[in-house]
């Protein structure tokens, strides 16, 4: 045991954190290809690879469905797949006590970017399991009338942020427990548990640069929230999360937080301007674009706009070399439109044309440029075999029009 | 003699399955979402979108879908004094398989009757275009679109109704 402190006290005197700042990797059009094929652990000839390779990628602009890996957080990951490949909960050797440390870290990486306390931090699978042991709590209520207010810090679909200080406000007065998904605003907003009163915060690895298959809860001590784990097993995390934390990934998770926390405010305003230029791009050169979700509380990032009498799926496959995302119901598995969309208040036929552009770290001004210039090319286009673009430019009202119900 | 019926089934089962066209394993395997070149093909080199003159006698208009749907379709016809389509025109507020539907049916009935248009059923554009089960129903409204054109038509030819009230 005092082996093991020593470890400790040595390997978190050097601390884990990322390099010096790594040069943002390259965007643009790359020659590397699209391969649909799984992927098999013994290479394939040479022959299909080749012709993989000539394939060209889209530009990436659906930040808000998965980020890339920032290199940094690379670098401080390929050790501890490599190198330090120990379990964190053995107790009995330097390949535990080291892995230890690291995970210790990254514990408290990730509680100073929301301003918690190291040991109110839970590692999981990712947001979606937290969010289920957040609401999970509920069931496993002690008092009768418990109770729990979930709400998302920033909506992923329309960019929209929620009042949060003033939710934190109002539950912490009528003794209600507060949970919150973070994932889309933890290390690009300012958060902090205690100034906003969180009991429970969840976090997701992929979504701010770091890997995917990790995340975080956040539970708040004092006042103690008790919640009930999902599985049972060893009893690590403090008994909440059974099952051995994979030390590469949290190490990632913990290397996104720090540098999420260094790059937030100049990646804040690049983001705005970037953002910016998009909206008064488009918006100049196209007429009938509504922008969704309120335009003061609003994440920069995300983008949705609705582009009249042009349907989203149509723009999406017309937009081939961008990755983008749409709240049409021809997009979703279900055929229903975005529930966000209705929820505010949309028109339908609005909320199938809408589109979201998501601008990330790695955002160049010259993808912007490029989906902008082409987006407006082939909204022009699509409207042009519009009938409902047609008709309004007759001067019919279409909202007098008795359709047929398919 | 059970042995020598499974055998038989056996090769029956492997004869159909060798004889029935392959489709490349990327077709098969693909996704909903990513788009069949036929698909992509209609909306980069795009026929027949437009409009006609749809005041005129020999013009039949169908107007289907709804915009609170995400699908409207408007595809017209001409026809010529021997019951003859000889000119097709349609535009589409719907998804990439919405467009390529539509487009595919006024390619169709090009050259053919009144009567023969009618055959054109949803089934065949969906095989032609290789729509996955999710886009059926675009198919459908194309269907849809070519009947109602073409009922359209007829009404313009009744003698007593004249010109047709606007759908």
């Amino acid at each position: 045991m005092l082996l093991r402190t020593a470890w400790r006290r040595v390997a978190t005197a050097a601390p884990a954190a990322p390099g010096p700042r790594a040069k943002a990797p390259t965007r643009g059009l790359r020659l590397r290809g699209i391969d649909l094929t799984p992927q098999s652990a013994v290479p394939s000839d040479a022959a299909t690879a080749l012709e993989a390779e000539s394939v060209l990628r889209p530009l990436y602009m659906d930040v808000q469905a998965t980020t890339p890996l920032d290199p940094r957080v690379l670098d401080a990951m390929l050790p501890y797949l490599v190198n330090y490949y120990g379990n964190p909960h053995s107790r009995t050797h330097a390949y535990g006590w080291e892995s230890e440390a690291a995970m210790e870290c990254a514990r408290q990486q990730v509680a100073s970017l929301i301003g918690a306390d190291p040991r109110e931090i839970i590692f999981t699978s990712g947001a979606t399991e937290s969010n289920n042991i957040a609401i999970k709590e509920l069931e496993a209520a002690i008092q009768p009338d418990t109770s729990l207010v979930s709400v998302m810090t920033v909506n992923n679909e329309i960019g929209v942020k929620q009042p949060i200080k003033e939710i934190g406000q109002i539950c912490s007065s009528r003794k209600v427990y507060f949970h919150t998904d973070a994932a889309q605003a933890v290390g690009k907003i300012p958060l902090d548990v205690n100034d906003m009163k969180i009991d429970l915060m969840s976090i997701s690895g992929h979504k701010i640069y770091g890997p995917k298959g990790v995340g975080a809860i956040y539970i708040r001590r004092r006042p103690r929230v008790r919640v009930e784990p999902l599985q049972s097993g060893g009893g690590q995390e403090r008994g909440m999360r059974s099952g051995t934390v994979p030390t590469p990934l949290v190490v990632g998770l913990g290397a996104a937080c720090e540098v999420a926390q260094q790059e937030m405010k100049y990646d804040h305003k690049r983001i705005s301007k970037l953002a910016e230029r998009l909206i008064q791009k488009i918006m100049t050169s196209l007429p009938d674009v509504v922008m969704n979700g309120d335009p003061e509380h609003h994440y920069p990032g995300c983008i949705n706009l609705s582009f009249a009498y042009v349907e989203g799926e149509s723009l999406l496959m017309a937009l081939k070399d961008v990755a983008l995302s749409s709240g049409s119901a021809c997009t979703s598995a279900s055929l229903e439109p975005s529930y966000v969309l209705r929820a505010i208040g949309t028109d339908e036929d609005l909320a199938h044309s809408s589109i979201r552009f998501g601008i990330g770290r790695f955002t160049t001004e010259e993808e912007v440029d490029y989906t902008v210039e082409k987006c407006i090319h082939h909204v022009k286009r699509l409207r042009e075999m519009s009938p409902l673009w047609e008709m309004v430019q007759d001067g019919i009202d279409l909202k007098s029009i008795k359709w047929t119900q398919h | 003699m059970a042995a020598a019926g499974v055998g038989r089934l056996r090769r029956a089962a492997s004869a159909l399955l060798l004889r029935a066209p392959r489709l490349p394993a990327r077709e098969l395997s693909a996704p909903a979402r990513l788009y069949h070149k036929k698909v992509v093909d209609h909306y980069e080199n795009p026929r027949n979108v437009g409009s006609l003159d749809k005041t005129s006698k020999n013009v039949g208009t169908g107007l289907v879908g709804a915009p609170a749907c995400g699908d409207v379709m408007k595809l017209q016809i001409q026809v010529d004094e021997k019951g003859k389509i000889v000119d097709a025109r349609f535009k589409t507020f719907g998804c990439g398989s919405a467009i390529a539907s539509s487009s595919l049916a006024t390619e169709w009935v090009k050259g053919k009757t009144v009567e023969e248009a009618l055959t054109i059923k949803n089934t065949d554009i969906a095989k032609e275009l290789c729509l996955p089960p999710v886009k059926l129903h675009c198919s459908m409204l194309a269907e849809d679109a070519i009947k109602a054109a073409l009922a359209d038509y007829k009404l313009k030819q009744e003698p007593k109704t004249g010109e047709a009230k606007k759908k």
